[in-house]
């Protein structure tokens, strides 16, 4: 796939200072939604690392989750939950944008798309939350 | 204007995908794994992770946010003054998600 831009070295670049992103709220929501994915990636690690555990046994998958317990921990774990639902909302705002979606010759108003996404959402959650209860034994 | 070839628009579906799974799935299995089990709401002894359809759930949940991070990580480095080392921040981005799929599909196939 070939994609055509212009020669970077035809660009002008103005120099931005590192802190930009101080500079209007507007830019620092950005940067918050930007940052969200390091603590998702943050606690699919941790997840992961739990997930390792059964394979030293029983015990120790239970002493990790035991471990998670900690105040230390369920503070990473609210501030990465609020990281999350930040991320899906502003992920469902923005595809409610790219997504066009028509019923015929109509525009579907993106508000509508919104309200489909977050109850997809709430669907996909229950689902989830219904299946780990019936599966974990 | 020049035509060259790149590889954006692959690592450009792979942290699309992952941002798909991280706003629907990521919430509820951090209130699973971070407050539910943890502070004793529900009871987990595990054996859930034995099938292999959950194996294959996991990979997906775990693997393609790492996508999601490594692209958008990449470019706020970048937009933060660390344009200069940007070659090293893409291996390190990326090659981080990439050792993450192994290291994960590794770990779900001990399970």
């Amino acid at each position: 796939m070939s994609v055509t831009r212009p020669e970077p070295s035809k660009l002008y670049h103005r120099k931005m200072p590192a802190t930009w992103w101080l500079t209007k709220p507007s830019y620092f929501l950005f940067m918050l939604r930007e940052l969200s994915s390091v603590f998702i990636a943050i606690f699919l690690i941790v997840y992961l690392c739990q997930i390792y555990q059964l394979t030293q046994g029983l015990d120790a998958y239970i002493a990790f989750a035991r471990k998670l317990s900690s105040p230390g921990w369920v503070f990473f774990h609210l501030v990465a939950l609020l990281f999350a639902l930040y991320h899906s909302v502003t992920w469902f705002q923005s595809s409610a944008v790219v997504l066009q979606l028509r019923i015929g010759e109509r525009l579907i108003p993106r508000p509508f798309v919104m309200a489909l996404h977050v109850g997809a959402w709430a669907v996909v959650s229950l689902s989830v939350l219904i299946l780990f209860l019936a599966l974990k034994g | 204007m020049s035509t060259e070839k790149t590889s954006e628009p692959f690592w450009w579906g792979l942290f699309s995908a992952g941002g798909v799974v991280a706003a629907f799935l990521v919430p509820i299995h951090i209130i699973l794994v971070g407050f539910a089990v943890p502070l004793g709401w529900i009871t987990d002894s595990g054996a859930l992770y034995g099938a292999w359809w959950v194996k294959l759930y996991l990979f997906v949940l775990i693997v393609l946010p790492l996508y999601h991070w490594a692209h958008r990580f990449y470019f706020t480095l970048n937009d933060i003054g660390l344009k200069p080392i940007s070659k090293l921040l893409a291996v390190l981005c990326y090659g981080g998600a990439i050792v993450g799929t192994i290291v994960t599909a590794w770990v779900l196939l001990q399970v």
